[in-house]
């Protein structure tokens, strides 16, 4: 099959950026779209071109590294899926697809389809995380954890990082992420102690980065490659009101 | 030159206690002053960082990837081993480490073996301790399955994404140290050289991948946590970014390079199907829990597995190793589908694949079980083959997957480089010629949260208490310009092909010869093929961009570069080693059933190969393994 791509090319966050045409023949439509992409380069290398500038690592969904907006949706047009997971036999020979990166104000572009979601690792060091001194732990088995709370915590823990809520939303919220990193330690038993801190520190620091409100209109769950519910945005937000209330009243742990 | 391991004194069981008991250690209040450098942030350099971070120390971690969270570690599928217990079926430290010796065709080191065993239980209790959600039963209590080359049940997982779960919660304790300041975190920063000051390793050089910059950071001790050297294939089922030159320029800078032949081949991946393929696909172990691995028993059988009948399916592991079955080691499973390839009875269009069938399982247990149990590996498989799982069989095919070899390094995780440490797959340490399945994320972790911190400041109280080396002394400067000649050699080499296409070609030769099976004849000719790719590489090599920005084509320009060195040593490593064993298999060393046959009389020992310099021959050097506990046995699985 051939198509047609219009991709986004920039050589940096300071400069403009514009889109570029090229053509991808002769493809296998069981090649990965990334795999499109390599082909794509190593013609542009041979013609003494530079390569277009896109971000991956693991090629299996896992990493979170992969971020391109396809035909306008993150990571393509099917569900569940990252970039890498996007095969050729989703499209039709001699479609023409539109390529750019995951923009947001939060994940300034670092080239081309590539952008920088350090704002992502500042969320965490916020909060996402039990603090637990290696070694002090007790016996695994000493917290028995019920199995629904356990599956549910895994269906957030799910998350990649790869940014795609944020690029789905209109408002560049960073929601979905937060919720769900938020939501599995705040599930759990090991991560009650922190449970307030958590919420207020890491939604002050989403604020921080530059991310958007949340409207409640879900397209960053539709877009999650691991397809992570919005229903965690409701335990976020009460664990939210429970934290504020309970530090404007100044009130006890009683 | 004289490797000496170091281990403890003491009868085996004590040698860790002892060695932890009578170690030597850093004052609190002299931490800070000790700046330490760590490369790399998968499970060994994460939670590396954030243990020596939290102890007190100036931690500095880099790694290549935009965040801490992206390493390869995360992909892996399966689960974790740790001597628990839970399941009451016979399980104890000693069962995990004569398993892991045995797995590792006794090419292993007793003392570190039994020490991985012995810290296994508590990386189970920090990791749910940090809120990991491992797999539980209804009680409660944690769940475990059965993973390759052991009896019993002590494989803890978090569903298909165990390796992401685990790099999550080490991710999420270095996250919090970066927050508190004790650790400073360098990302999109690779290391591209080392820096020996006296002799001893105290610092790096790194390119910042996205500005193109480069930056000198010196420091008291250099860890690197950088990962397998897999990708000298080419295709494996490593990520794509997942290189061996922090370790190579490390070696070449006088570190030792351990058995570098020793590369697990995994049985069960999705097989090749074009190419322009960039990675292989790995189906997790776990899936031979319940799957049952067939080929047709006739040559050429060219019939959907659907309408192959049962008597002429031929479930050859289940026939040749009754008691193991379809868990048979990876190594010995890699080979026997090999050998039904080889026959001519592989299955799919290139006939390179075997069956790995859920019907009777899903007869058995229903659908939902099966669901529940591997959902997301069905998942991944349809998505990459347009297949279904639940009605035919998967196909799949053995790929690179691991290196159990690496860098030489002692007791205390040491290398002969003094103040160069060397952790997780990385280091040759543990797994002797074959790793057994989740024993990767068991030794990734002990490694970073409970050997390191315990044995570097044994290095560390006889370092003086004086600032690290200073950036601007000759060592630094001399090895920045190596690395911009290296860099600037690359960009103005106006070569006509392009980095990936030598790749390409490297992987091809290295799975031909150095691959399963290995010979002499081959493994001579790889070497010759290899030095005339290596010429044509620096002589006609095209690289496009500019250095001072992001460019990947250079990026992986220095990474192919190292490959195609590296590969040369495993080839050279599997032509000296005149044996059997593991992963390293030899066709003129064999039994007359096509058994791997050892040579324990002249190969029981620890091959180290010294870098000699440029094109130069490299000197193999020699640790022998005393085995005091285990005795060595035919590995049989039967």
């Amino acid at each position: 099959m051939n198509v047609k791509l219009r991709v986004w090319r920039q050589k940096n966050n300071d400069t403009e950026g514009g889109f570029e045409n090229y053509e991808a023949k002769d493809l296998n439509p069981n090649m990965s779209f990334l795999e499109m992409l390599d082909v794509v380069n190593e013609n542009l290398t041979d013609d003494g071109s530079d390569p277009i500038a896109f971000a991956y690592d693991c090629r299996e969904g896992i990493c979170g590294t992969c971020s391109c907006m396809i035909d306008g949706k993150p990571h393509g047009p099917e569900t569940g899926v990252a970039t890498c997971q996007t095969y050729m036999r989703s499209f039709k020979d001699g479609d023409t697809i539109t390529v750019e990166p995951f923009k947001a104000k939060a994940f300034p572009i670092v080239k081309d389809l590539v952008t920088d979601r350090e704002a992502f690792d500042k969320i965490q060091q916020a909060g996402g995380f039990v603090s637990v001194r290696t070694g002090a732990a007790p016996d695994a088995n000493a917290i028995p954890i019920g199995k629904d709370i356990a599956d549910l915590a895994m269906d957030a823990a799910a998350c990649i990082g790869c940014g795609a809520c944020v690029a789905a939303c209109k408002n560049s919220s960073a929601m979905l992420f937060v919720s769900a990193k938020a939501g599995q330690l705040n599930l759990l038993p090991q991560g009650q102690p922190e449970k307030d801190t958590r919420v207020l520190n890491m939604v002050a620091s989403m604020d921080e980065a530059g991310f958007g409100n949340c409207t409640n209109q879900y397209e960053c769950s539709a877009a999650c490659p691991k397809l992570i519910s919005e229903e965690f945005f409701s335990k976020l937000n009460r664990d939210y009101m429970k934290a504020s209330v309970k530090t404007l009243f100044k009130a006890k742990a009683l | 030159m004289i490797l000496d391991p170091k281990i403890p004194e003491g009868p085996l069981a004590d040698k860790w206690k002892n060695h932890v008991d009578h170690g030597k250690l850093v004052n609190p209040a002299n931490k800070r002053k000790y700046e330490i450098i760590i490369v790399g942030s998968g499970l060994a350099g994460a939670s590396a960082a954030a243990t020596l971070g939290e102890l007190g120390y100036s931690v500095k971690c880099f790694s290549f990837h935009d965040s801490p969270r992206r390493a390869h570690s995360i992909a892996a599928q399966g689960g974790i081993n740790a001597a628990k217990n839970y399941q009451n079926d016979g399980d104890s430290v000693y069962r995990l480490f004569y398993d892991t010796i045995k797995g590792g065709d006794y090419r292993s080191r007793e003392a570190n073996v039994h020490r991985l065993a012995e810290v296994s239980t508590n990386i189970i209790d920090q990791c749910v301790a940090q809120g990991v959600p491992f797999a539980r039963e209804y009680g409660g209590t944690l769940s475990n399955r059965s993973f390759g080359g052991a009896q019993v049940s002590r494989t803890f997982y978090a569903r298909g994404q165990t390796g992401q779960q685990l790099l999550l919660g080490a991710y999420s304790a270095l996250s919090r140290q970066i927050g508190l300041g004790t650790v400073e975190m360098f990302c999109n920063q690779e290391m591209l050289e080392l820096v020996v000051v006296n002799g001893e390793a105290k610092g790096i050089i790194t390119r910042n991948v996205n500005t193109g910059e480069i930056q000198r950071h010196s420091a008291h001790a250099v860890v690197l946590g950088t990962g397998g050297y897999g990708n000298v294939f080419n295709l494996s089922t490593y990520a794509r970014n997942s290189n061996a030159t922090a370790a190579w320029r490390a070696h070449r800078k006088g570190a030792t390079f351990a058995n570098p032949c020793y590369t697990q081949i995994h049985p069960t991946c999705i097989p090749v199907s074009g190419d322009y393929q960039s990675k292989l696909t790995l189906m997790s172990e776990s899936l031979r829990n319940d799957g049952r691995i067939w080929a047709p028993e006739k040559v050429g059988d060219k019939r959907p597995p659907n309408e192959i009948p049962e008597d002429e399916r031929d479930y050859y592991l289940e026939r040749k190793y009754p008691s193991f079955g379809n868990l048979a080691p990876r190594d010995i499973s890699s080979r026997a589908a090999k050998e039904a390839c080889d026959e001519g009875r592989g299955v799919g269009e290139t006939g390179l694949g075997v069956y790995l069938d859920f019907s009777d399982a899903i007869k058995r247990l229903g659908e939902d079980t099966i669901r529940e149990r591997y959902g997301n590996l069905f998942a991944i498989y349809k998505e990459i083959t347009n297949e279904s799982a639940y009605e035919t069989p998967m196909r799949i095919y053995p790929a690179v997957h691991y290196t159990m070899g690496g860098l030489w390094v002692d007791y205390n995780l040491m290398s002969n480089l003094p103040g160069l440490f060397v952790m997780g797959e990385a280091n040759f340490s543990d797994h002797g010629a074959n790793r057994l399945g989740a024993s990767a994320l068991m030794q990734g972790l002990a490694d970073g949260y409970f050997v390191l911190p315990n044995t570097l400041p044994h290095y560390l109280a006889d370092v003086p208490r004086e600032p690290a080396p200073s950036i601007d002394g000759p060592e630094f400067v001399a090895a920045e310009g190596e690395v911009m000649e290296r860099t600037g050699k690359f960009l103005n080499n106006n070569g006509t092909k392009s980095v990936k296409s030598f790749h390409k070609r490297l992987g091809e030769i290295m799975w031909n010869y150095c691959g399963m099976a290995r010979t002499k004849e081959g493994l001579e000719k790889a070497i010759e093929l290899i030095q005339q790719l290596r010429e044509e590489f620096w002589r006609d090599v095209r690289v496009p961009g500019e250095g001072k920005e992001l460019n990947q084509a250079l990026e992986q320009a220095g990474r192919v570069a190292d490959f195609l060195e590296l590969g040369e040593l495993m080839c050279r490593d599997a032509l000296a080693r005149e044996e059997s064993c593991g992963g390293h298999f030899r066709d003129e060393h064999q039994y007359p059933d096509g058994e791997a046959m050892r040579d324990d009389e002249a190969f029981a020992h620890v091959a180290a190969w010294e870098f000699k310099g440029e094109n130069e021959v490299p000197e193999r050097h020699v640790e022998p393994l005393d085995y005091e506990e285990t005795k060595f046995t035919t590995r049989s699985y039967k």
